[in-house]
């Protein structure tokens, strides 16, 4: 046996409620889903040595996709697989499906979890923007309490977010957009399989009859340290006309907006450029 | 919490049953190939990126170097020792044979695997590349690899008559 496995330890539950009281301990153990994040680190003698939960068996956390009047659910087991093989994506909601194509490969989006995107919190996270340009809430719970929170107002730095170490995520309520809206994903990265994103642009808005913006979202990933929605620039560009004048105006303000991370994978300077670009490519393909 | 020590952990692997204690932290590659004693499959990077290790839980292609052991108790495991049924290669070994689809050999077995779970169930890829495009070669260039692959589907739509 490799002797690096001595140093941890894995908690199994039957059931939800003996999952959320193992995370009552001192310490909480690590919540872990489909390992794709997690176990890259064991290999290497960087995962933290300590005590881990096994969510992959806990039936309530398995219960698929619900599709309802007006919101979808997904359980917090949801792969990018069960996304993929979903008929109901194939023609609503398809930043979805684009965004669960492009993640690591078809051996990782099989094992890869919604959920787990969220809570491994990586700049990179490729789930993450489509989620969030649909509005999703995640539901937390813990032993004693349960909420909702809005994705967009989870993070607030480098893998910090507003979640406690006794909490899990047990589902992802996406509403269903009401409005027929013109709807943008695009990964850049060094291939198409098996990429770690440089910059991820997901945007999604609709137009009135005087092509004045009723709603927008723009949600960049892999550009700040967490996935970010540009509040800024989306204010700038609500209420008014959709023009070329419009648009420069829009991509020289996410200029501003944006401080992007510096790392293995890219430069600032480069990660600003390809996030001003995918900004004006959004929003022309719109006009 | 016994988390420190091995657990009793049972799976059906290539249609048998196995069961054993193992670490429930063990790879799931370390434990086919120590446990199991099965080393068709191969480890490559060791870390989800070449493919190398593939092998299909419950009929769904996994790099088992990044999934716990713990993680396939109750579950079904097919390696590439299971594709064979009575002394008969599976079409996408017969493939490779025929077509050079092997040099070295450790990616085989992944690639093998990956366009294995396509051959079942096309809805899983949109196409052969990107089935097996998260399975890396190092040696053949991958066209003989893909003309495999895509003489076994041609054979396949022949006799099952299904077509993706």
């Amino acid at each position: 046996m490799r002797n690096y496995l001595q140093d941890y330890c894995v908690v199994s539950c039957p059931s939800l409620q003996e999952a959320l009281m193992a995370l009552q301990g001192t310490p909480a153990p690590i919540p872990m889903a489909g390992g794709t994040d997690l176990m890259v680190y064991l290999n290497y003698r960087r995962l933290p040595a300590g005590s881990y939960l096994d969510l992959f068996n806990i039936p309530e956390l398995k219960q698929g996709i619900q599709i309802q009047d007006n919101k979808v659910v997904f359980s917090a087991l949801t792969t990018y697989m069960d996304v993929r093989m979903h008929p109901y994506f194939q023609n609503n909601m398809k930043l979805l499906l684009h965004a669960a194509k492009v993640v690591g490969a078809i051996g990782i989006q099989t094992r890869g979890t919604w959920a787990g995107n969220i809570i491994n919190a990586s700049p990179a996270a490729d789930g993450v923007p489509a989620l969030m340009v649909y509005d999703a809430k995640i539901t937390l719970a813990s032993a004693y309490n349960e909420r909702q929170v809005l994705l967009s107002d989870f993070y607030h730095g480098y893998k910090k977010m507003d979640r406690s170490p006794q909490e899990i995520i047990t589902k992802i309520t996406i509403p269903i957009p009401q409005t027929k809206d013109h709807e943008y994903y695009r990964k850049v990265g060094e291939r198409k399989a098996q990429a770690i994103s440089k910059v991820i642009l997901a945007g999604r808005l609709s137009l009135d009859g005087q092509k004045k913006i009723q709603s927008i979202r723009i949600v960049y990933g892999s550009v700040m340290p967490y996935t970010y929605r540009s509040n800024k620039t989306e204010e700038l560009l609500l209420g008014n006309e959709l023009n070329h004048k419009l648009i420069q105006e829009a991509v020289s303000l996410i200029g501003k907006e944006l401080q992007p991370i510096d790392d293995i994978r890219s430069t600032a300077l480069y990660r600003r450029k390809v996030a001003q670009n995918l900004l004006e490519e959004f929003l022309c393909s719109a006009l | 919490m016994n988390g420190f020590q091995k657990q009793e952990i049972e799976f059906t692997i290539n249609g048998k049953r196995w069961s054993g204690r193992i670490h429930p932290m063990k790879r799931l590659l370390d434990a086919i190939r120590e446990d199991v004693g099965l080393k068709g499959t191969k480890e490559g990077c060791g870390e989800g990126e070449c493919g190398a290790c593939t092998v299909l839980l419950d009929g769904k292609p996994v790099m088992s170097c990044i999934v716990p052991v713990c993680q396939v108790h109750g579950h079904e495991i097919i390696t590439i020792e299971g594709l064979e049924e009575a002394g008969k290669l599976h079409p996408l070994q017969e493939s490779f044979l025929r077509d050079g689809g092997a040099q070295c050999g450790i990616c085989t077995p992944g690639m093998i695997l990956s366009a294995t779970a396509y051959y079942n169930d096309p809805r899983i890829a949109k196409d052969l590349t990107e089935t097996i495009s998260g399975n890396l070669c190092r040696c053949t260039g991958y066209t003989k690899i893909f003309s495999a692959c895509q003489h076994a589907m041609e054979k396949r739509e022949c006799c099952c008559g299904e077509k993706k």
